[in-house]
């Protein structure tokens, strides 16, 4: 992997703050990666065997259906698209797609993993980080499911 | 600090509804109607500061509390963004042009819009509360030089519900960064899904220099501001604006009464430092 990828890795908000011997184990599992609006990032049921930092765009997961496909979250520059890589069955359970052109780190799942069994302080890491992003979305869709801005009692 | 609430100083009653006439209705949303109305009787229409609210009254059906929503540039009118969700509110809706309604007010505290130059303001609206915003917005839009770092960040429920949306690219023309999410989207909606609070992490906010207005759903407002205090800005500097069935609207009937405030007087527009501990209460 080019060397030079690691400055620009510690620079993104999911990695910001990690040592860099950390930063370096991980350079050696990303790319940077370009995707057209409209192209998947990664496909409902697929093996995940990728994460995606998102540096620029936007990218959209969706839940499709027969009849129609809904978005059920986006994530845009500083955030962390993917965590199947790292929960068995790693499969995708969401579409991802760029709703606009898309600039990300592109991780190698496999790699990950594995550098994170052989290293636990970075796995542990890694790990509080997707936690906190898990979280995050947890958090977002327990407000929605409240529906604030559902129909209050009126006068 | 809020603007202090409205009191009358031309000796006028505060409980008499003056005569105002409707010259324009806009329909918003399949919920949501812009009324502008101006006075039909011998008091000129009322001046207002962004934030204040009147009491609507919808003869022989009731009266109820809606927030500002226009320019305070536009002294010939009075501007009221309505939710039709009752019984007045939804005949509010309904009413045509031309027809006369009964008004009381303004009444209330103000956003604080005035204030050292070079502030960052970052306005937060939750579904129907960037209502009662579109009026700092349109202050901000006539001396946006006297501001640093402007943000609009505003959360609905789908696409369909989006107040004032024809008003966007204006607004950010004149460089107020207006950001939108939704709750949920359907594949072709090109922007952000998720709360309003999922918005604040690609916002820079400035501590001390910062000042944040936040209006929607009280669980809304209560996040946004804990996200906001997570980023270090004080919960003086950041604003709500609080919604409670008014009746009296100047501080006499206690229907409104939140606390140790009554939300008519006191408020709508209160600092989070001082409404805080209350907003986790629940049945206040």
């Amino acid at each position: 992997m080019p060397s030079t990828l690691q400055p620009a890795l510690a620079e993104h908000p999911f990695l910001r703050g990690m040592t860099p011997e950390a930063l370096a184990l991980l350079t050696g599992c990303a790319k940077n990666h370009r995707f057209a609006a409209g192209e998947y990032l990664a496909t409902h049921g697929t093996q995940a065997d990728r994460c995606f930092l998102i540096r620029k765009g936007r990218v959209a997961l969706y839940a499709a259906s027969a009849a129609k496909s809904v978005i059920v979250n986006t994530a845009g520059p500083g955030e962390l698209v993917g965590w199947s890589w790292i929960i068995t069955p790693y499969r995708y359970r969401f579409d991802a797609r760029a709703t606009e052109d898309t600039l990300a780190f592109d991780l190698d799942g496999a790699c990950l993993r594995q550098k994170c069994d052989d290293n636990p302080a970075l796995g542990y890491e890694f790990l509080k980080r997707v936690s906190i992003e898990l979280g995050r979305r947890l958090d977002d869709v327990q407000l929605r499911l409240l529906d604030v801005y559902g129909e209050p009692d009126g006068g | 600090m809020a603007v202090e609430g409205f009191v009358p100083q031309d000796g006028s009653d505060p409980m008499v509804p003056e005569p105002y006439r409707i010259v324009e209705r806009r329909r918003e949303t399949s919920h949501t109607v812009t009324l502008a109305l101006s006075s039909a009787g011998e008091v000129p229409t009322r001046a207002f500061q962004p934030g204040q609210f009147s009491m609507l009254y919808a003869f022989g059906l009731g009266e109820v509390p809606i927030s500002i929503s226009g320019s305070t540039a536009r002294r010939d009118r009075l501007e009221y963004t309505i939710r039709g969700v009752g019984a007045v509110s939804k005949a509010l809706c309904e009413t045509p042009v031309g027809a006369m309604l009964g008004v009381r007010g303004p009444f209330g505290t103000a956003w604080p819009v005035a204030g050292p130059e070079n502030r960052d303001l970052l306005i937060v609206a939750g579904g129907i509360g960037l209502a009662p915003l579109r009026s700092v917005i349109y202050q901000v839009l006539e001396r946006r030089s006297h501001f640093g770092n402007a943000f609009v960040l505003i959360g609905a429920r789908t696409e369909a519900d989006l107040l004032f949306r024809d008003e966007y690219p204006r607004w950010r023309a004149a460089g107020l960064d207006t950001r939108v999410t939704l709750d949920a989207a359907s594949g072709s909606w090109k922007g952000s899904v998720g709360v309003v609070t999922s918005l604040f992490p690609n916002v820079e906010v400035r501590p001390n220099r910062t000042v944040a207005m936040l209006c929607g759903p009280e669980v809304m407002m209560r996040f946004a501001a804990q996200a906001l205090r997570d980023k270090g800005l004080s919960p003086h500097d950041i604003y709500v604006s609080m919604e409670r069935n008014m009746k009296c609207a100047v501080g006499f009937c206690g229907r409104c009464q939140y606390g140790a405030d009554f939300i008519c007087r006191d408020g709508p527009v209160l600092p989070f430092g001082r409404l805080e501990d209350r907003l986790v209460l629940q049945e206040v």
